[in-house]
């Protein structure tokens, strides 16, 4: 008997997350298909990284109810694919990317690293997927951004996960490389058919490819397609102040009281 | 002044001193590459610093130096453990504990008052004095260490360089680290035996620095820095032999040419 189809990778009910009992965003009622591509937006410190850190079970609610695949989050659960914001501190370690891998695709494990053969296969799969079997064999450091955010896409793949977690992506590379990243997004998302939840300061870069958007900001979120849920109607109620977007050559810029919206916002949480 | 090489073994204690050496050898080599993937030399070198005091407080209570040692020791770094992440942003309070074991290590041994030598040897190691006891407690150390490491080296590794994707999998940071540090704990406890305890870094730290920039890959890594802490410490004990010169300079000297060499070649 074939198992059951979930009908959402990801719902919730009346969720509420924060830390130390202290919300940080409420009230979150969503449902997820299987093979959303959802783009998550708002300022720093507006729970969008929180949010992940719930669906990969490492939050517990502080009231209300999340669904992942089903099933409460679990950490460690290889159905999803997780990659973290750009490390800042990177270790010293001097490895190549292959070695970063395949160090992480047994490294829940217990003895010694020594990988099968089977394994070395998965590992050389996921760079193919993403094309960097090039840089694979030099040393990681020696990368540049947009190569390391390849492999940490290629480790993020590295189980054929349903669902994949991308938490900041594009932050910190030019965008030439953020082009090429979501181009290149796309390509694995038609192979793999997972669900996407990524997280971006800028809608822009995602506008061709997200299905939804996921919006937080002042402890509440909004969820929809971009042009229900990025208007300036809906952003004012969200945010509580005069918020204007504009759409200036299919770009989207969101202002408020005449600054970007994102810079003025990030002083609330500082 | 020059002995010949096969006398280099004739005598218990120089056999002692070649057994003990390997063995904290081959330890430091291992657990040195991880302390330097986990950003830990500062919290080693302390350890190193911290048993002192454990060795001289053994010594006033008639136990020997290195149960002392090796009981402060893990305590201490059970302690750096917990702390976790927060260690790298207290040098300040490390350095004032260190100094403190240090001179509570001086008071121990002012107030044993029995052999005015031992500062010495707790110091800068003293590996041709190692005891038959000494080399018992050794073995089942790194044997034991061995064992541990054998087990959590995927996790190990895992979360040493990618912290945050690990903890996301499931494993627990903070028991890694723990138990991380128990086993620093016994490395850096049989390193002071061939250097002392002041100049644990230069074994702890030293080979594995040279083989981390050399590979690019776990094993030739690790297995690199056992091989240079091995040859390092076999060369400091003949060099010794030979030119009755302390074990503990020529080891340090030893890894301080290679490290600048390796520097010059490596720019």
């Amino acid at each position: 008997m074939p198992p059951v189809e979930q009908q959402y990778a990801i719902e919730t009910d009346n969720l509420m997350l924060g830390y130390d009992n202290q919300p940080i965003v409420n009230n979150i009622n969503i449902q997820i298909k299987p093979g959303e591509f959802i783009g998550i937006l708002g300022a720093n410190g507006s729970g969008k990284s929180t949010f992940l850190r719930s669906v990969l079970g490492l939050l517990k609610p502080l009231a209300g109810k999340i669904l992942v695949l089903g099933s409460s989050p679990q950490r460690g659960n290889i159905k999803i694919g997780y990659m973290p914001q750009m490390r800042n501190q990177m270790s010293v370690a001097n490895l190549t990317s292959r070695a970063i891998m395949e160090a992480s695709l047994d490294g829940t494990e217990y003895g010694i690293p020594f990988l099968s053969a089977t394994k070395k296969a998965t590992v050389q799969n996921a760079l193919e997927l993403v094309k960097a079997t090039v840089y694979a064999d030099r040393p990681f450091q020696q990368l540049s951004g947009g190569e390391r955010q390849r492999i940490f896409l290629a480790q993020a793949l590295l189980n054929n996960p349903q669902i994949l977690l991308l938490d900041e992506p594009l932050a910190n590379l030019d965008p030439h490389y953020q082009e090429t990243f979501m181009e290149l997004l796309y390509t694995v998302q038609q192979n793999l058919h997972a669900t996407i939840l990524f997280t971006a300061h800028d809608a822009n870069p995602l506008l061709g490819i997200m299905n939804r958007v996921l919006y937080f900001a002042q402890g509440k979120v909004a969820i929809g397609k971009t042009d229900e849920v990025i208007t300036s109607e809906k952003l004012t109620s969200l945010y509580g102040t005069p918020i204007e977007v504009v759409n200036f050559k299919n770009r989207l810029f969101v202002l408020g009281e005449g600054r970007h919206i994102y810079g003025q916002e990030a002083h609330h949480h500082v | 002044m020059f002995n010949s090489i096969t006398n280099l073994f004739a005598y218990e204690f120089m056999q002692h001193a070649f057994i003990a050496g390997t063995l904290a050898a081959i330890l430091a080599g291992l657990v040195g590459y991880f302390v330097i993937i986990r950003n830990l030399s500062f919290a080693a070198h302390a350890l190193g610093h911290i048993g002192f005091a454990g060795a001289s407080g053994a010594l006033l209570l008639g136990l020997a130096p290195i149960t002392g040692q090796f009981i402060l020791t893990v305590f201490a770094a059970v302690g750096m453990g917990i702390l976790g992440e927060r260690i790298n942003r207290m040098d300040m309070a490390i350095g004032i504990i260190l100094s403190f074991c240090l001179g509570l290590g001086t008071l121990f041994l002012f107030l044993y008052n029995g052999y005015a030598g031992q500062a010495t040897i707790i110091l800068f190691g003293n590996l041709l004095g190692v005891s038959h006891h000494d080399l018992q407690l050794m073995t089942w150390l790194i044997i034991i260490s061995l064992v541990v490491m054998s087990i959590i080296t995927k996790r190990l590794l895992f979360t040493s360089i990618e912290p945050v994707l690990a903890e996301a999998k499931g494993i627990s940071l903070f028991w890694m680290s723990i138990i991380f540090v128990i086993i620093l704990a016994t490395a850096v406890t049989l390193a002071s035996q061939v250097v002392g305890v002041i100049l644990v870094f230069t074994l702890l730290i030293g080979p594995a620095a040279i083989a981390i920039q050399w590979t690019q890959r776990f094993w030739t890594g690790i297995s690199l820095s056992v091989l240079l802490a091995v040859i390092i410490v076999w060369l400091g004990i003949s060099l010794s032999y030979c030119t009755d010169w302390p074990i503990s300079f020529w080891i340090s000297g030893l890894v301080f040419g290679l490290y600048v060499l390796n520097s010059l070649i490596k720019r």
